[in-house]
């Protein structure tokens, strides 16, 4: 560190250092998992028995600074130590090893009212509250009308918190804590209270403790606050530090991250729902339309549901063609399950005919996460004759640019003759994730663009 | 320890508006509320009396009048010492949410139980008084100075045990059972239903061992015996116990401190 640049206030440099912290969390055996005095004394050997014999190491590990006056993200999935970081820069428990150093004072939101006592009024809530926070009780006494106001709760304030509802609770007491006027203030996922207003009101205070000066760090999952407030992030993985500096570079590594992670599940579901092949049939869920140009309602044949727009999911037909193998296959070449909006995908559908077969239509249909049919097409409906097999063959789906808004999306795909009747059908059995920048509305992304005439003008569109 | 001790001093006044809102809670929602705190002690005494001039009224010493008097002097500090130490024991497995989210000395919990059980003994004393003058039991006001300083070695004396239970609790939740008997075994081993005068003589030092021993015969010779205090050793006594207890319960505590977090 260089001693030589000034400091951006008066105090230190740094209002957060932490150096290689390690936290080792021990866990007893399930026999001893309540381990009692009793067995630990009859067992002979009482030190040895009340040993952990197991320990989940929650930190490996983690160093880093938070410059004064900076606000600081931290992003990760969850389980991967970012509440627990979070406790140790709060002196809520002590590192296994390593050290944490904070200057100034230390406020936490890692819970909203913990402490609260539901029989006495909130008057009185709010005083011991800001106490335990580490407020004297002059400040305090200073500073409660302005906590019953930001909490609006000024009709409330003697009635007893146990009459109160979870957002009024939850008001309270980010109004307390928020209150301390801390040097630090450390935030874990706890802005989702209250209402748009509400939510409004407290991104104004914490961007007045910016203002000020103040340092504060973040936990949470709503990235977009991490990219629209931070100065800086930090992404915990299993307890390591994977990354750490521009706010929207790590939130983009992390996404990445996530998209491979949940690329592998959906396979790997999809994969097993393939094995199961069973159809189930949801009697509750007969909102699918059915679309045009789909193979009309079953008609009694072996394995189909009797109304095949019921069914939810499952396989069924002759399996004089079968379906083999479908992969969809992303712009990088690659077979995947999560793709950017616009991109190039292919579904290729591996077929096999045990004997040549003459009637061969195959058709594709498009759900989203509701169960609505996106899309739905099949060779005869594009203007082709039946097709024909002999053997194995491949049939690839191209979509240049998928132009569908962020979401899950489900995928029919069929083999069948001209006449609709099914050699072989998997009903929604693969699964992929369309993820986008923009958080557009509805189903389809037209491709457009904007243009602006007149006294009108609008700037800042990609 | 002094360290954490002089921290635990910073916390002084949320201590106090916690003792006000466990009085203020405790009695929430019942009909009698706060009399609550005087009709406690005089309900227990009922009882005792009950016992021992209706139904065995024969055991008690035929010197010792009014009988339930005597029996008071020492039942309502012990109440205070038995039900503070039953409440520490589970005070941090009940506010776990509190020492697991919230940073703050943990060891203010069980000491808000001592306190608060300090104020209703504080409560029964009013009683006490009472009964003092409607019997005519000649108080030496000289003797009345002891009573503060025998109250305040008993405060350090359940504070450090309370504690140390505390703390023992989140780590063997059998502490709160052992508890209970041990604190009825405690009980019958202390002269508060019985004066020391009726315990064979043999048996006399091993109740002296017991700390509670030195406290109740200090508040009955302040209180009910008449003639100037003369047990001034046994305060010492109590005093020195319970230094050793704070000591000892406080470091246990302070030890325990950061596995409280991950246990409790």
């Amino acid at each position: 560190m260089s001693s030589a640049q000034p400091a951006a206030g008066s105090g230190p440099l740094n209002a957060i250092e932490v150096r290689d912290v390690r936290k080792t969390y021990r866990r007893y055996g399930r026999r001893k998992q309540f381990a009692t005095l009793k067995s630990a004394l009859l067992s002979g050997r009482p030190w040895r028995d009340l040993q952990a014999d197991e320990s989940f190491e929650a930190l490996k590990g983690v160093s880093f600074d938070v410059r004064t006056g900076r606000t600081f993200g931290i992003v990760g999935r969850n389980g991967s130590g970012k509440s627990t970081l979070l406790k140790m820069i709060a002196g809520i428990g002590r590192p296994t090893s390593g050290s944490v150093r904070v200057n100034g004072r230390v406020s936490a939101l890692i819970e909203l009212g913990a402490g609260f006592h539901p029989e006495i009024s909130a008057r009185e809530n709010v005083f011991i509250n800001g106490m335990m926070l580490g407020m004297t009780r002059r400040e305090m006494v200073r500073r409660f009308d302005e906590i019953v106001a930001f909490a609006e709760l000024e009709d409330f304030i003697d009635a007893p918190v146990k009459t109160y509802s979870s957002g009024m609770y939850m008001r309270l007491g980010f109004a307390v804590a928020i209150h301390v006027d801390p040097d630090v203030l450390l935030v874990d996922e706890v802005l989702a209270v209250g209402d748009e207003a509400f939510k409004h009101k407290c991104l104004d205070k914490l961007a007045e403790l910016r203002r000020r000066g103040r340092t504060v760090l973040f936990v949470t999952h709503q990235l977009e606050m991490v990219t629209r407030f931070c100065d800086e992030a930090l992404w915990l993985d299993g307890g390591i530090a994977r990354q750490q500096g521009d706010p929207q570079r790590v939130v983009d590594a992390y996404l990445v991250e996530v998209a491979a992670r949940e690329s592998r599940q959906l396979a790997r579901a999809d994969e097993k729902r393939m094995r199961s092949g069973e159809v189930v049939v949801d009697p509750a869920r007969d909102t699918f339309k059915p679309a045009e140009g789909r193979p009309s309602a079953g008609s009694g044949r072996p394995g189909e549901p009797a109304d095949m727009f019921r069914a939810v999911e499952g396989r069924w037909g002759s399996r004089e063609v079968e379906i083999v193998g479908v992969s969809l296959v992303g712009a990088s070449g690659e077979p995947a399950n999560v793709f950017q909006s616009g991109e190039r995908v292919e579904v290729r559908i591996l077929l096999r005919a045990g004997k040549p077969v003459g009637d061969v239509v195959v058709g594709i249909g498009l759900f989203n996460a509701e169960g609505t049919c996106c899309y739905g097409t099949n060779t005869h409906i594009d203007g082709a004759s039946a097709g024909e097999i002999v053997g194995d063959g491949e049939a690839r789906f191209v979509v240049d640019s998928l132009d569908l808004v962020d979401g899950t999306y489900k995928l029919d795909v069929a083999v069948h003759r001209e006449n609709g009747t099914p050699y072989d059908y998997h009903r929604l059995l693969y699964t992929f994730r369309v993820t986008s920048r923009l958080k557009e509305a509805g189903i389809f992304r037209p491709p457009h663009t904007w243009s602006f005439s007149g006294g009108l003008r609008v700037k800042g569109l990609s | 320890m002094l360290l954490s001790l002089r921290q635990l001093l910073r916390y002084r006044a949320l201590i106090g508006s916690l003792v006000a809102r466990e009085l203020k809670a405790r009695y929430r929602g019942s009909v009698l509320g706060f009399f609550w705190s005087f009709v406690n002690p005089l309900l227990s005494l009922l009882v005792y009396t009950f016992v021992f001039t209706v139904v065995m009224p024969g055991i008690r010493p035929q010197t010792l009048e009014p009988y339930a008097l005597f029996m008071f002097c020492g039942l309502l500090p012990w109440t205070w010492f038995s039900s503070s130490l039953l409440e520490a024991s589970n005070v941090l497995i009940a506010g776990g949410n509190l020492i697991r989210k919230v940073l703050f000395p943990a060891e203010v919990l069980p000491l808000v139980t001592v306190i608060s059980g300090l104020v209703h003994f504080c409560y029964g004393l009013p009683i006490l008084a009472v009964f003092l003058v409607y019997y005519g039991v000649p108080v030496e006001p000289l003797d009345l100075l002891w009573f503060p300083v025998i109250v305040f070695a008993q405060l350090v004396l359940t504070a450090g045990l309370a504690m140390l239970v505390s703390a023992l609790t989140v780590h063997f939740r059998d502490v709160r059972d052992l508890l209970h008997n041990l604190l009825t075994l405690w009980f019958f081993a202390t002269p508060i239903i019985y004066p020391l005068a009726i315990v064979p003589v043999d048996v006399q030092p091993l109740l002296d061992l017991n700390p509670f021993t030195h406290l109740a015969v200090s508040y009955q010779e302040v209180l009910f015996v008449p003639g100037p205090f003369t047990q001034a050793w046994r305060v010492a006594a109590a005093g020195a116990a319970a230094v050793v207890a704070f000591i000892a319960g406080y470091s246990v505590f302070d030890r325990l401190r950061d596995t409280l977090v991950e246990e409790v």
